[in-house]
């Protein structure tokens, strides 16, 4: 037997008690969507996981109205401090069932359970602590004394980080004192809903976050509907542009996270076993889903050679299979729809002459599935190295001179993020100064941390998520005669205003509050 | 198991070198080798430390460090009495199931040896053919700071009491102060002394100390340096030093092998030493030789673990596989 083959070590299910369906969070409670059901399955076996409601443009009025009712009577006369314990005690909830979110998370999304467990779902505490510190402290968000909150945001999520992108969405806003109205991604809706019964489970006002599920229709109506005040959006270039003409000439505030195509840049001193990891890390973390993802590898040319055949070896021992199993590297690509992009943008790589291998992994036989691709002999005006893959391919280009290598950084529409590999510390940072791109990671690639702001340069987007910056994106300064946030304002919160909301078509009773801590 | 010859050792060296071992050439290679990123590093290793092995892997995985363990006395206490004590063990492990594999080698200091030779009688041998090794930390263990002479003398006196595997200690001030040269000549040395009158040689494996090293960069050089000179084995610590063997440093020592191994088709053996107490670590060890090196790599002659309260728990953990519930440890027998 060999040693390397591990035994199975499936995540136990077991810690998951899912519905067989699930409606809309609008004010606090599951409703019945009116648009028609969709199902939501998992990309590694093609599986039924639930029935998901549909958000037709009535129930999208509903969620609006229900959060403007949320942010005109609760949330934006409640003291920051009041916000942020709200917020603190979502943040502990989410460690307390961070099991049950990773496992969730993988199922719905196919991403590896060591990823989920070890990245997503403790970055997504860490935003909700984050933001939970700064809710009290908007005078030195730096906008001057009492910035005040934006109102309604509409917020509409990407699939592949799906937990990940709604605490990236909803912790500021409401640090901030917005309340949101929250579209997840149509294939990935799971975790966003178990992240409503949190919001339950936290007694958050109702109404201060709403979830709508559904297509993009959802998403469209959403962010074309009168009643939002700020849109924020993460996804694709071509919606983010759509999204952009939509709301031009509305009073809408808009942030956008849109695609890329990073440059990871290699350098002859470069400390050459930790860059294997970190180009691994850059392109084929979460099957290469990752908007900042480093899909170009710039590799001085005196070192070629010796990098592909070592990125070759590492490559073949990358584990691709089961999500749930917590000893796999590789998981499903999240859909038939975005496999069939990879397969086209690949085989475009093969027509336009450049050298394709990749991992000698065993494709399971249901799923969705690409093995980890390298392209070598690419040149800056093949598709490959223009367009976004968004799976786990990564192209391979060389470089001569610093110079070189930050004209071939920077010759691309998008800009979100790059990489520098170097022993040199002078080096990396003259480089950095001159490369356009909102994050650049030296020496490591894919870290994030709440604290830091993320965001993209051209058509990566604009506006900032995370940091100070971030908070910068759902505030505005104070106007003449805009009130003190002050806690003599703070007030008698949900249960009086609870009485005065319209009957809804309550779907389930709400669960017991389980421990809440207060 | 018998060293590499002397000789080819030499010329590899200087093939690989370009010129003569001197403090110069050494340093313009070994300066020249790519950098570690410290946190690069700890972050792989911390990533190879989530692999979950279970079941059949664990139950494999056991009984292997069982067979890679060099189980060691190093008190200045030590007696023969405790000599025979140790030998018994590494013989039968656990006398309640006689499946338990035996340790590799015990490791014990020059003047226990001739004890330990023959409380093993015939089961002294080649760990690969399922017997068991005597290992003898020699030159001036731990610190190294003796003569050349006194060290070489070390060495002979326990290769001559019948030591298969020579633990040397390399001499950190001079590899500190940038005399590589006089390191390198050390370890060449010390190689001609584990020559035996018939010709074969004691293994020879090289202790960097890395606790005092410090930085990873440093490490890389020694592993380096240790190899080129002739060194079979690479090996952390003395056990004496704190910190001793952690997961990065034997992760980057396995990267300098494995490059090694590309470069001039040897393979050379690492052996962490000192601080690995629970299974559950010495399996991290084990996911990481097979996933830096291959797995080719896990056997007695190419990776061992310094230790020894790690073999008890090892058997703790192998009775729960067995009974399916944790005894304690009074149900494994001291040393």
């Amino acid at each position: 037997m060999s040693f390397l083959e591990y035994a199975p070590a499936p995540e136990s299910r077991a810690i998951l008690s899912l519905r067989d369906s699930y409606g809309l969070f609008i004010d606090g409670e599951f409703v019945d969507g009116r648009g028609t059901p969709f199902t939501t399955s998992s990309p590694a076996t093609e599986e039924r996981i639930a029935t998901i409601a549909a958000a037709n443009t009535a129930d999208v009025d509903d969620a609006v109205a229900a959060a403007r009712r949320a942010y005109d009577r609760t949330w934006s006369r409640m003291s920051g401090r009041d916000r942020g314990k709200y917020l603190f005690r979502i943040a502990r909830l989410i460690q307390e069932r961070a099991r049950e979110l990773a496992v969730a998370e993988s199922l719905d999304n196919g991403k590896p359970i060591k990823e989920s467990r070890d990245v997503d779902v403790p970055l997504v505490a860490a935003w909700f602590f984050y933001y939970a510190g700064w809710a009290d402290k908007l005078d030195h968000a730096g906008l001057g004394a009492n910035p005040r909150a934006l109102g309604v945001a509409a917020q509409v999520i990407p699939w592949n980080f799906p937990l990940l992108m709604l605490a990236w969405k909803i912790a500021p806003a409401l640090a901030a004192g917005n309340t949101v109205v929250l579209k997840p991604a149509e294939t990935t809706p799971l975790t966003a809903l178990l992240f409503a019964e949190i919001v339950q489970q936290a007694d958050l006002p109702p109404g201060v976050v709403n979830i709508i599920t559904g297509a993009g229709d959802t998403g469209a109506a959403l962010v074309a509907h009168e009643g939002v005040d700020k849109v924020a959006f993460t996804g694709s270039t071509a919606v983010g542009r759509a999204i952009a003409k939509q709301v031009a000439g509305t009073n809408k505030k808009v942030t956008l996270e849109l695609g890329g195509k990073a440059a990871n840049i290699v350098f002859d001193d470069a400390p050459v076993d930790q860059a294997i990891e970190g180009i691994v890390n850059g392109i084929f973390f979460n099957q290469g889903h990752v908007c900042c993802a480093g899909s170009r590898l710039l590799v001085q040319e005196s070192i070629h050679d010796e990098v592909v055949e070592r990125l070759k070896q590492r490559l073949s021992t990358l584990r691709l299979g089961d999500p749930l199993d917590k000893n796999t590297d590789i998981g499903a690509i999240n859909s038939a729809e975005q496999l069939e992009r990879i397969n086209e943008l690949a085989e475009a790589g093969v027509d336009e002459g450049a050298e394709r291998w990749s991992a000698p992994c065993e494709i399971p036989e249901n799923g969705f599935w690409y093995a980890p691709t390298i392209f070598t002999n690419v040149q800056t005006s093949n598709r490959i190295a223009r367009e976004e893959i968004f799976g786990p391919v990564l192209s391979v280009l060389t470089f001569r001179t610093p110079q070189e290598a930050i004209a071939k950084a920077n010759n691309t529409p998008y800009g979100l993020s790059a990489g520098i590999w170097s022993d040199k510390g002078s080096r990396i940072l003259a480089v950095a100064d001159q490369l356009r791109a909102g994050v650049i990671w030296a020496n490591t690639f894919n870290r994030f941390d709440p604290a830091s702001p993320f965001g993209g340069y051209k058509e990566s987007g604009y506006g900032r998520e995370g940091g100070r910056h971030g908070l910068g994106a759902y505030l505005a300064p104070a106007t003449a005669g805009s009130v003190s946030r002050g806690g003599a304002r703070a007030v008698e919160a949900a249960a009086a205003s609870a009485e005065e909301r319209p009957a809804r078509r309550r779907r389930t009773p709400k669960p017991a509050k389980k421990g809440a801590a207060k | 198991m018998s060293g590499t010859s002397l000789v080819t050792a030499r010329e590899r060296a200087l093939a690989v070198l370009g010129g003569e071992p001197d403090d110069a050439t050494l340093r313009r290679y070994l300066h020249g080798i790519a950098g570690v990123d410290a946190v690069g590093l700890e972050q792989r290793a911390a990533a190879l430390g989530t692999r979950s092995i279970k079941t059949t892997s664990k139950k494999w995985a056991l009984d292997r460090i069982i067979s890679l363990v060099d189980l060691t006395t190093l008190e200045g206490a030590d007696t023969p009495g405790k000599v025979r004590s140790l030998v018994a063990k590494a013989m039968v492990p656990d006398p309640a199931d006689a499946t338990t594999p035996r340790v590799a080698a015990v490791c014990v200091y020059g003047d226990m040896v001739p004890y330990a030779v023959d409380a093993l009688g015939a089961l002294h041998g080649d760990p690969d053919d399922g017997r068991i090794a005597v290992a003898a930390v020699a030159t001036a263990f731990p610190s190294g700071r003796s003569s050349l002479e006194i060290k070489l003398a070390d060495t002979a006196e326990a290769v001559a009491n019948g030591a298969d595997e020579i633990d040397m200690v390399i001499d950190r001030g001079a590899f500190l102060a940038g005399r590589y040269g006089l390191v390198f000549d050390q370890i060449a040395a010390v190689k001609e002394a584990c020559r035996r009158p018939d010709g074969t040689s004691a293994s020879l494996k090289v202790i960097l100390e890395t606790g005092e090293l410090v930085t990873y960069d440093n490490v890389r050089r020694a592993s380096w340096l240790s190899i080129l000179a002739g060194g079979d084995f690479i090996k952390t610590s003395t056990g004496k030093v704190q910190p001793a063997a952690t997961l990065p440093v034997t992760l980057l020592m396995l990267e300098v092998v494995r490059d090694w191994h590309l470069m001039t088709g040897q393979r050379i053996g690492v052996k962490p030493a000192g601080g690995i107490r629970a299974s559950k670590d010495a399996i991290k060890y084990l996911v990481t030789v097979a996933e830096t090196v291959g797995e080719e790599w896990l056997q007695p002659h190419l990776f061992r673990f310094g230790a020894s309260s790690l073999l008890n728990d090892v058997l703790l953990q192998r009775q729960k596989m067995t009974t399916g519930h944790y005894s304690g440890p009074d149900y494994v027998t001291i040393d």
